[in-house]
C-alpha cells in the first residue's frame, strides 16, 4: 500500500499542472490544429477538408513576416543580453545589502500595463516628440529624421518590454556564484579578466540560456510593439495572425500561421539547446 | 627555537636553516576588522617565521585569528599593520593573484564547471605554461594524490575525500613558495581524516614544499607538524615542536588547550637547587624547576596525566607527591583514566597503561598518593593581560 502510494504520489503532484495544461493548452491546440486544416468562411461555416495546402499557401503569402519576426526577436534578444548582463552583474556583485531594492527599481516600470508602456515609447520616439524635437531644432538631426515606423523602433520596444526576463535569470545565476570559488581563482593567478571569462561568465551561462528562451519566444510572437512603434512596413507575424483572426475572420489561416510560428520557435529552441544547453558550453567557455 | 629532531618518527629535519630566508616571514602583523559593533582585533602583532620545507601548524580555538592570518599571507586581506614576506621578499602590497603562495580552502572551492583536469590545470594555464608541460604536470600531480584516471570527471561526481585531493593537487601543481591549508580536513569524517593526515605528510615529504596548516584539532597538529604555533585571541601563546608544546606548555591556555592537563597551584615554600617547592602539608610536596620563583608567591604548574602514578602508600624519594581521593575510574581499553580530587582542591586526571603490573590500581573512593618526577612539572607563565580581559 505504501509502495503504491510512493509510486503514485509524484503523479498526484503533477495533477493540477497537468490538468491546467490539458484544458488550456492541449485541447485548444488540438482544436486549432483541426481548424488549420479546414476550408470555408465565417458565413457558410468551416468544414474539415484536410487541406494541407492551407500551410503552403499561408507560408507562401507571409514568409516575409515570419522571417522578420524571428529576426526582430533575435535582435531584441541579443540587445537584451548586452543591456541585462552588466545590470545583473552590478546588482549581484556590487548591490551589497540593497540587492532587492535595485531589482525592484528595475522592475518598477513593468508594473505598468504592457500596452501603456509601449504607447509611452511611441510618444517618446515620435517625430517631433521630446527626444527628437530638440535634436532637430539644434540641427543635430535632419528634419525628416524619424525613429517611429522603423525596424529599430520595434526592436527597441521588444528589448525594453522583455528586459526583466533577461535580467532576472542572469542575476540569479550570478548571485549563486560562490565568492570562495572566485577567491580560489584569484589564488590561482587569475586577474580580473580571467576571473570573469573563466569563472563568472561560464557559471552564469545557464542564466543567459534561460533568459534567451524567455525573451526570444515572446518577443518573436509579439504584435503590440510592431503595431504601436512599427507602422505598416514592419509588421510581424503576430500582426498577421491577429488581423486574420479578428479582422478577416479567416480562422484557418490564423491557425496555420500560429502553428508555423510555434514549430519554428520549437525547432529553434531545440537546436539552440542542443548546441549550447549542455555543460560543455561552460567548459568550453572556461578553457 | 624548535627541537623537532627529537621526534620519534625517524626523519630529522632542521628548521629555519641559517642563511636561508624563511619561506614565510610575518613581521608585526595585525588585522582589525571594523564592524557596526566597533573594532574587532582578529590578529595582534604577530611575528612568525616559517622555514623552507617545514610542516608548520597554526593551532588554536575557533575565532582566534587563524583564518585571518592565512588570508593575509595569501593576499585576500590587507594587514592593518605589519608586513608579509615570502622567501625574504616583502609581498604585503602584492595582490593575491600575483603572490606565489597557494591555498587549500576548507570548502575546497573547486570550479564546478570544469573537469578535474581543468581544475588542476587552472593555475598553470594562467601562468602560460606550455600545453605539453601542463598535461604532464597535471598528470603527475593527479598520480601523487592518487586520482589518476579521474581527469574527465567533474567535482560533483567525486566524494568529499577525493575533492579534498583535487584541491590539494590544484594548489601543489603550481609549486608555490608555501602551501596554506585552512582546516583542510574539517569536513571529512574521522576515519578519512586520519588517513588523509598520513597522506598529507607523505605528499609534503615527496614535494618538499612548505606547508602552513591551520587546525583547531590539537591531536592533528601534534601528529603532523614539525613546529606548532598555538594561537589564542589573536596572539601566539607558544611556538615550538609538538613534544615541547605538549610536555612543556608555556601558559595556562596552552596547557588547557593541548590534551588533558592537570593544573596545580600553591604558595612557594622554599627554593632549593633551582627548584621551587610547594608544601601543602602531611608530607606532600610539589617540586618544579624554575628560576623565577619567589618564596611566598603563588605558582601555577602543570603535569601531564600520563606522567603521574598512583600508590596506596607514601612513595619514597625526592619525587613530587600529593594526597587525594579517587572520584572516578574509566576503563579505556589500553589504559585507565582516574579522576582524583586532591586535598588541595585540584581535580587531577591520571592515565595508567593497563599492563600485567596491577600494583598501582585503585578504585573509586580510595585514598591515594599521586606521584611523579619533578622534571615533569612545568611552571606556567602568569596570565596575560589580553587573556584576562577576554
Ligand atoms: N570579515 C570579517 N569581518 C569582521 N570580523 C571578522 C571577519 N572575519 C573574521 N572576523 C573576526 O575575527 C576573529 C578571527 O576570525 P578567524 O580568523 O576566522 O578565526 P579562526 O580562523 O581562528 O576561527 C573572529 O572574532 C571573527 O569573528
Ligand atoms: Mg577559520
Amino acid at each position: 500500500m505504501n509502495r503504491l502510494r510512493a509510486t503514485l504520489s509524484p503523479y498526484f503532484l503533477v495533477l493540477p499542472g497537468g490538468l491546467w495544461l490539458a484544458i488550456f493548452f492541449v485541447i485548444p491546440a488540438v482544436f486549432m490544429l483541426s481548424l488549420s486544416l479546414q476550408t470555408g468562411d465565417v458565413v457558410s461555416g468551416f468544414s474539415p477538408t484536410w487541406s494541407f495546402s492551407n500551410y503552403t499557401n499561408a507560408i507562401g503569402l507571409y514568409h516575409t513576416q515570419l522571417l522578420r519576426s524571428l529576426a526582430y526577436g533575435l535582435a531584441a534578444t541579443i540587445l537584451a543580453i548586452v543591456l541585462a548582463y552588466p545590470m545583473a552583474y552590478w546588482i549581484a556583485f556590487h548591490g551589497g545589502t540593497r540587492k532587492s531594492t535595485y531589482l525592484l527599481l528595475m522592475l518598477l516600470p513593468f508594473f505598468v500595463s504592457f500596452v501603456l508602456r509601449t504607447t509611452a515609447w511611441s510618444f517618446l520616439l515620435s517625430d517631433n516628440g521630446i527626444l527628437l524635437a530638440p535634436l532637430k531644432s539644434w540641427g543635430l538631426l535632419p528634419a525628416d529624421f524619424h525613429v517611429l515606423a522603423t525596424a529599430p523602433a520595434v526592436v527597441l520596444g521588444l528589448t525594453y518590454n522583455w528586459l526583466p526576463f533577461m535580467v532576472l535569470p542572469i542575476y540569479l545565476a550570478l548571485d549563486r556564484v560562490d565568492h570562495r570559488i572566485v577567491e580560489a581563482g584569484r589564488d590561482l593567478y587569475a586577474g580580473r579578466t580571467a576571473i570573469f571569462t573563466k569563472i563568472i561568465l561560464p557559471l552564469s551561462l545557464p542564466g543567459v540560456f534561460a533568459g534567451v528562451i524567455m525573451t526570444f519566444v515572446p518577443a518573436s510572437s509579439d504584435f503590440v510593439n510592431s503595431q504601436v512603434l512599427g507602422g505598416t512596413a514592419n509588421t510581424m507575424i503576430g500582426n498577421v495572425i491577429q488581423s486574420q483572426y479578428f479582422v478577416a475572420s479567416n480562422y484557418p489561416i490564423a491557425s496555420v500561421l500560429s502553428f508555423t510560428l510555434m514549430a519554428l520557435l520549437l525547432i529553434g529552441i531545440f537546436a539552440y539547446a542542443r548546441a549550447l544547453g549542455t555543460k560543455d558550453i561552460m567548459e568550453a567557455a572556461a578553457r | 627555537m624548535g627541537d623537532t629532531a627529537t621526534k620519534s618518527g625517524g626523519h630529522v629535519k632542521t628548521v629555519v636553516a641559517a642563511g636561508e630566508p624563511p619561506a614565510i616571514g610575518l613581521v608585526g602583523l595585525s588585522k582589525t576588522y571594523g564592524s557596526v559593533h566597533g573594532e574587532v582585533p582578529a590578529v595582534r602583532r604577530l611575528d612568525l617565521e616559517v622555514g623552507q620545507g617545514e610542516f608548520f601548524s597554526l593551532l588554536g580555538p575557533s575565532g582566534c585569528g587563524k583564518t585571518t592570518t592565512m588570508r593575509m599571507v595569501a593576499g585576500f586581506e590587507v594587514p592593518t599593520t605589519g608586513s608579509v614576506h615570502l622567501l625574504g621578499e616583502d609581498v604585503t602590497s602584492i595582490p593575491a593573484h600575483r603572490r606565489d603562495v597557494n591555498m587549500v580552502f576548507q570548502s575546497y572551492a573547486l570550479f564546478p564547471h570544469m573537469t578535474i583536469f581543468e581544475n588542476v590545470a587552472f593555475g598553470l594555464r594562467r601562468k602560460a605554461v606550455s600545453r605539453s608541460e601542463v598535461t604532464s604536470r597535471v598528470g603527475q600531480m593527479l598520480e601523487l594524490v592518487e586520482l589518476g584516471g579521474m581527469e574527465k570527471r567533474r567535482p560533483g561526481q567525486l566524494s568529499g575525500g577525493q575533492q579534498q585531493r583535487v584541491a590539494l593537487a590544484r594548489a601543489l601543481v603550481n609549486k608555490p613558495r608555501a602551501l596554506l591549508l585552512d582546516e583542510p580536513l574539517g569536513a571529512l569524517d574521522l576515519k578519512l581524516r586520519q588517513s588523509m593526515q598520513i597522506e598529507l605528510k607523505r605528499i609534503q615529504r615527496e614535494v618538499g614544499i612548505t606547508f602552513v596548516y591551520v587546525t583547531h584539532d590539537q591531536s592533528e597538529a601534534l601528529t603532523m607538524s614539525d613546529r606548532i604555533a598555538v594561537m589564542n585571541a589573536g596572539v601566539v601563546e607558544q611556538l615550538g615542536g609538538p613534544r615541547e608544546i605538549y610536555e612543556r606548555p608555556a601558559s595556562r591556555f596552552v596547557a588547557g588547550f593541548i590534551g588533558t592537563s592537570n593544573l596545580l597551584s600553591g604558595a612557594v615554600a622554599k627554593v632549593v637547587d633551582g627548584h621551587a617547592v610547594i608544601e601543602p602539608g602531611d608530607g606532600q610536596r610539589v617540586l618544579v624547576e624554575t628560576t623565577a620563583a619567589v618564596v611566598g608567591e603563588e605558582l601555577e604548574l602543570t603535569v601531564r596525566p600520563e606522567k603521574v602514578r598512583l600508590s596506596a602508600t607514601k612513595p619514597d624519594g625526592d619525587c613530587c607527591r600529593i594526597l587525594g581521593d579517587v572520584t572516578e575510574v574509566v576503563y579505556l581499553g589500553t589504559s585507565t583514566s582516574y579522576a582524583v580530587r586532591t586535598d588541595t582542591g585540584a581535580d587531577m586526571t591520571v592515565f595508567l597503561q593497563n599492563g600485567s603490573d596491577a600494583s598501582d590500581v585503585a578504585e573509586r573512593g580510595d585514598r591515594v598518593w599521586l606521584y611523579w618526577q619533578a622534571r615533569h612539572s612545568y611552571p606556567l607563565t602568569p596570565v596575560r593581560p589580553a587573556e584576562a580581559a577576554a
